[in-house]
């Protein structure tokens, strides 16, 4: 980088750790060059992450406890999750946003199996398991096996949907409302949910 | 926006054919048979980003799959599905 005397080249902080693969060098050294070829400037890349830094499950939380106290909210929700997501004053990559909603019979989990496709603008970055190669792998081919694994044993009275995000809709897990939570604020409902939970590796929740 | 090719409940194959550039099928679906669980939008063409702007924009469809179809030693039951985004230039009418 030395050799550079162009103003993004010598202002460009890498929000990244330092690179250690030689894939790593590659992914900085394409970067600075987008930058300098005015693709975008790292006042844009900053904002970008510090928008998906500063999102958190919390906000699925706030989402999914909607959905279970306002009925007509939660089939806005199943129906186009984008816009009704949007309706809470979330701001959304222009992707579709899909919400798959458990209940007695059905349990949803969500996976990428070509990369790590994840709702990072509303739900933050994914848990390392979501990107690992066994997860990917494994969760279409046996999911009651890695699900047993998470704690969430099925009976085969439950129907498993594993949701493969191939291309460009992005996934969140509407779960079950937990029995006997009759008269909980809708405060109180949302901090009951957790990542997994909307990625489909948990079913209870801890209701005492 | 041009109309969609399949309907909901539509039985559909997954082409099983494997380009040289970035394509957005994994091979375990390949070749496959399902149903059109949901008509989605109109998404840029993954195999035509290598060059150019994936342009014209292609259907997504939802493809629901048995699971029991896609792995022969599946554990599960029956009823266990699948479903997939795949678009609309890799699907086939099938019977």
């Amino acid at each position: 980088m030395s050799d550079h005397d162009h103003d993004h080249a010598r202002t460009f902080q890498a929000d990244h750790a330092e690179p250690t693969s030689e894939g790593a060098r590659v992914g900085l050294a394409l970067r600075e060059l987008l930058i300098e070829a005015g693709h975008y400037t790292p006042e844009e890349e900053r904002a970008v992450i510090a928008a998906m830094q500063g999102a958190s499950p919390r906000d699925g939380g706030r989402i999914v406890a909607r959905a279970w106290t306002d009925p007509a909210y939660k089939e806005r929700l199943l129906a186009n999750g984008a816009a009704a997501i949007r309706e809470l004053g979330y701001e959304l990559e222009p992707y579709e946003f899909t919400v798959m909603e458990n209940d007695d019979n059905t349990h949803n989990v969500i996976v990428c199996t070509l990369c790590s496709c994840y709702p990072r603008s509303l739900l933050g970055m994914s848990p390392a398991w979501y990107k690992s190669a066994s997860y990917r792998s494994r969760v279409v081919r046996e999911p009651r096996k890695v699900l047993a694994e998470f704690g969430v044993e099925l009976t085969d009275d439950i129907d498993v949907r594993v949701h493969d995000s191939t291309a460009e809709l992005r996934y969140m897990v509407l779960p079950q409302r937990p029995k006997r939570t009759e008269g909980w604020s809708e405060e109180e409902l949302a901090a009951l949910i957790t990542r997994d939970s909307l990625i489909g590796t948990q079913r209870a929740f801890r209701t005492e | 926006m041009t109309d969609a090719v399949f309907q909901v409940g539509q039985r559909v194959r997954i082409a099983d054919r494997t380009p040289r550039v970035h394509h957005r099928v994994p091979s375990y679906a390949k070749g496959r048979v399902g149903v059109i669980e949901r008509v989605c939008g109109l998404h840029g063409e993954p195999e035509k980003f290598i060059r150019g702007n994936g342009e014209p924009k292609q259907r997504i469809y939802r493809v629901r799959i048995p699971q029991s179809e896609l792995w022969q030693d599946y554990e599960g039951t029956e009823r266990d599905k699948l479903e997939i985004e795949i678009f609309e230039h890799w699907l086939e009418e099938t019977e």
